[in-house]
């Protein structure tokens, strides 16, 4: 694409564009008879240069600004006690902040506006140009410095003494090996967390409560097409109620039995069509909670993963491999939903030693 | 009265000298601050607008200290759990952390307390989105070019921990939001090989969400964090010192000098006036839009979650890779779980971090340069350059865009499926047809300025001529409007050439390739020869 002229006018860029010092340039090309640089165009004067009287009234302008940030910070303290915050009374806060937010915000642009203006219109506008030097230090510089060191070398011996200076090398790689210890116990000591993992709350014979309030489900209260939140009984009431809740949450659902696809071996998983699933994403971790009826599609909201109740929750679409672990179910003497044994796998996101316990 | 202040301030400015002047003299005498303001005070830095990117930075970084003191002093990290009891009546009576708690307290029960809040998180989106602008601007005029690469190298490293901070910031008030941010981050760590189970479990101080983490988040997010960030914005600022400012190409601009305004007094009012100019434009945001309003999420409960949630928006482009894997990327091997679809986003976006960060390392080896660039490109002039940061904006958008998929597809209407592999598609075709069609757009600008430069602008005026033709007549340029179109920075493809030994090396052959891919297309200088020709047209 070069036009004809240039091949003939070009040469290497040569060192003395940079500080006359002797720098390659790679394969960067000059014109040899570039065009000049004209140099700094005339200055030209702004208004307040020339009319007094723009310049009194950009002054009095700025100082008017000054004035009103002034303005600005008292009405930010009057704000504050004009406008208290009445207990239960949103509309107190919303004014509250948006007062005192607005007063603050005056105060500050009046400042800010006003130094600017001054800097631009009022304050000498001649520009200035500074020379560069070389980041590099001088030749002298780094002579110098490079004496220095050796200097410094020969004195204290660094690299004449060798088993002294190894013997420190090695000691500066042994004193921080204690702290990656001290954090070990960042978790408790006597778990192992694959282990915690791989149980839930879930045993034979506890019910399956609504969650939050924690009560029972009666098998005739899942109707055909709904969907429940639910907690293992007694959640509400342990020590680690987040962390159980975050394994043990579940969603029930109830489907026409002959709509199920049920393999061999969780024939007795589902009580008459009523089945539940984790309701822990098996992508990384989120809660599964949008239940689509008509398709019997649950959809993960975090990256979209869609699992078919109709065929034991397996992926049909997004970044989750595994189908979300289904909770055996049955009823007890009372009618109520129980779990028949907890999850056969770990529920949640995959981790490394998840591999372990499956089939 | 103004006659009389002209007669009357000898002595009284010399009083007032005499103050100033001991006050001076008493601090210089112990700091020799004068050494420090003879060498500063008139110092010289270029003027102009997309310089300014950086500066919003870090004043929105004061701000974001300011405002997050003030918030340390109400705030409680604990996980302990207690009763609201707070203003807000839709959550009384309900339990939560003691970090959730007093995050509503601030908002309902503490005069101003909202505002600062919001000043703090308005503040520190602004934060980050200059950062990234002003990265680009560096990026796009070729500023991380020697001798500032390492500056670029910190400039990035306080980006990824202005990320770090935003998302620790984020979980602090342990709301349901983002207590799914953490519980995603949790999936992710556990998805890691091998070590993945048990940095979650230490994060975490035990299972998740456990009763540790905010606490632990607290101490990054407002003692170590901020620490290396003060330090390397130092460190970023004496770089900016040590090299001068770089400045646009320009009539009497050279790379050996810098043209615009002293510190003192104009730079100070300007920049020191712009800091304000930010702190108000925050507070006015503050004042008028509510952000991230915790009091409608409510506690964090691993249970609920709604649908069209989203992460804050600089978190986007991970959450957006994770979206985009297809689906069954997971294998268990050897009894362990390989988990793909993570680790693979994990790879690609550490991938392309790497990238960006050695980018200025990369463009050094392939033109050789080893001579100090203080004049900006304008981007049409690095035309490689330019489509490679077209096509990498390209990839992070379509990342960015993944993030919000439902509501592309709620909003168009569309299918997810479709929406995602769209997505899919633009992310990895995207940046190739971004990059020819930047790259296209340069040259075709190139032209243009050569065109101008020759022959001045078309003026449209239309003139007949004595001998009957009709000519548009061209308006030209003055000089300092045309050496901007003429001065830039050019390179030829590598010729390879045998080394001493009359070989030619691989690694000179790969150079020499990527060089031609660099510099293939070049529009010529106008040289002052022509210059010549045309004006005598
Ligand atoms: S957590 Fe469910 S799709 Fe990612």
């Amino acid at each position: 694409m070069a036009n004809e002229e240039g091949g003939t006018g070009l040469v290497p860029a040569d060192a003395s564009v940079s500080h006359g010092r002797d720098v390659s340039a790679g394969t960067a090309v000059v014109q040899r008879d570039l065009a000049q640089n004209p140099g700094l165009p005339p200055h030209r004067p702004r208004t307040t240069d020339l009319d007094p009287k723009a310049d009194k009234r950009s002054e009095r302008g700025v100082s008017l600004l000054f004035y009103l940030s002034i303005v600005g910070s008292i009405g930010a303290i009057v704000s504050y006690f004009a406008l208290p915050i009445v207990p239960d009374d949103p509309a107190s806060v919303r004014l509250n902040t948006l007062f005192i937010g607005l007063s603050i915000a005056l105060a500050l642009l009046s400042i800010g506006i006003g130094a600017v203006h001054w800097g631009k219109a009022l304050m000498a506008d001649h520009e200035g140009i500074d020379i560069r030097h070389p980041t590099r230090g001088t030749d002298a510089t780094r002579e110098r410095a490079v004496e220095i060191f050796r200097e410094a070398d020969q004195e204290s011996g660094f690299n004449r003494r060798k088993l002294l200076r190894n013997s420190l090398f090695g000691a500066f790689i042994a004193f921080p090996l204690p702290a990656i210890f001290l954090f070990r116990d960042l978790a408790p000591a006597d778990n192992d967390p694959a282990e915690l993992l791989r149980h839930t709350m879930w045993e034979e014979g506890v019910r399956l409560t609504r969650d939050p309030e924690g009560t029972p489900i009666k098998a005739s209260d899942v109707t055909l097409g709904s969907a429940f939140h639910v907690i293992p009984e007694g959640l509400n009431e342990t020590e680690h109620k987040l962390e159980e809740k975050a394994k043990a949450a579940v969603l029930l659902m109830r489907l026409k039995p002959e709509d199920l696809n049920v393999s061999p071996g969780r024939e007795d998983w589902n009580y008459q069509g009523i089945v539940a699933y984790s309701k822990i994403c098996t992508h990384v971790g989120c809660p599964v909670a949008l239940y689509e009826q008509q398709t019997h599609h649950l959809l993960c909201p975090c990256h979209q993963s869609q699992f078919d109740i109709k065929n034991e929750a397996e992926v049909i679409f997004g970044p989750a491999k595994r189908p979300l672990p289904q909770l055996p179910i049955t009823i007890d003497a009372d009618g109520y939903l129980v779990a028949r044994r907890d999850f056969t796998e770990p529920v949640g996101p995959s981790f490394w030693e998840r591999g372990e316990y499956e089939q | 009265m103004s006659s009389d202040t002209r007669t009357a301030p000898a002595p009284q400015r010399a009083a007032k000298t005499s103050v100033t002047g001991a006050v001076s003299n008493y601090i210089d005498e112990r700091t020799s601050i004068s050494a420090v303001v003879k060498e500063f005070g008139r110092k010289i830095f270029p003027d102009h607008w997309s310089f300014m990117l950086g500066e919003v930075a870090l004043y929105s970084f004061v701000v974001i200290l300011i405002s997050g003191s003030f918030l340390t002093f109400f705030f409680q990290a604990s996980m302990a759990e207690v009763e609201y009891d707070g203003s807000w009546v839709p959550l009384k009576g309900l339990e939560m952390s003691a970090a959730m708690d007093s995050a509503l307290n601030i908002s309902f029960d503490i005069r101003g307390g909202l505002l600062m809040r919001q000043v703090h998180h308005w503040a520190a989106l602004l934060f980050i989105a200059s950062i990234g602008l002003h990265m680009l601007r560096i990026y796009f005029t070729g500023a991380f070019r020697k001798p500032r690469e390492l500056n670029w190298v910190i400039g990035f490293i306080l980006f990824i921990l202005a990320m770090g901070e935003g998302f620790t910031g984020y979980s602090l008030p342990d709301d349901l939001l983002s207590g799914n941010g953490l519980r995603i981050i949790d999936g992710l760590i556990k998805g890691i090989p091998v070590v993945g189970t048990w940095i979650s479990y230490l994060l975490f101080g035990g299972e998740f969400p456990g009763d540790q983490v905010i606490g632990r988040f607290y101490t990054l997010h407002i003692l170590l964090l901020p620490a290396i960030i003060v330090a390397l914005i130092a460190l970023h600022l004496v770089f900016v010192v040590v090299h001068k400012h770089t400045q646009y190409p320009g009539p009497g601009k050279t790379n050996d000098n810098v043209v615009g305004y002293p510190i003192l007094p104009v730079y100070a009012a300007k920049a020191g006036g712009f800091f304000f100019i930010v702190f108000g434009v925050i507070a006015l945001m503050a004042a008028f839009f509510t952000i991230n309003p915790i009091w409608n999420y409510g506690p964090y409960d691993p249970s609920p979650v709604s649908a069209g949630t989203q992460p804050d928006w600089y978190i986007g482009f991970a959450d957006g890779a994770l979206r985009l894997i297809p689906p069954g990327w997971e294998f268990v091997l050897w009894d362990r779980t390989w988990s793909f679809n993570i680790i693979v986003p994990l790879v690609v976006l550490g991938g392309f971090i790497v990238v960006v960060l050695l980018y200025p390392f990369f463009e050094a080896w392939v033109t050789g340069d080893k001579r100090e660039h203080h004049l900006l490109d304008r981007p049409r002039n690095a035309p490689t350059r330019t489509a490679i940061g077209a096509a990498g904006v390209t990839f992070y958008a379509s990342l960015w865009a993944a993030a919000s998929s439902d509501i592309i597809a709620t909003h168009f209407k569309m299918a997810m499926e479709h929406v995602i592999h769209i997505l899919q598609f633009t992310t990895i075709v995207g940046p190739f047809i971004a990059f020819f069609i930047a790259k296209r757009i340069c040259i075709a600008l190139q032209k243009k300025d050569r065109e101008i430069a020759l022959h001045g602008y078309e003026s449209g005026r239309i003139v007949r001529l004595p001998g009957g033709e009709y000519i548009e007549v061209h308006q030209q340029l003055d000089e300092y409007e045309r050496w901007k179109l003429l001065n830039f920075n050019e390179y030829q493809p590598l010729m390879i050439r045998p080394n001493a030994a009359g070989k030619i090396s691989s690694a000179q052959r790969v150079r020499a390739s990527v060089s031609r891919w660099f510099f293939e297309d070049r529009i010529e200088p106008v040289t002052s020869k022509e210059l010549e020709r045309s004006s005598h047209h």
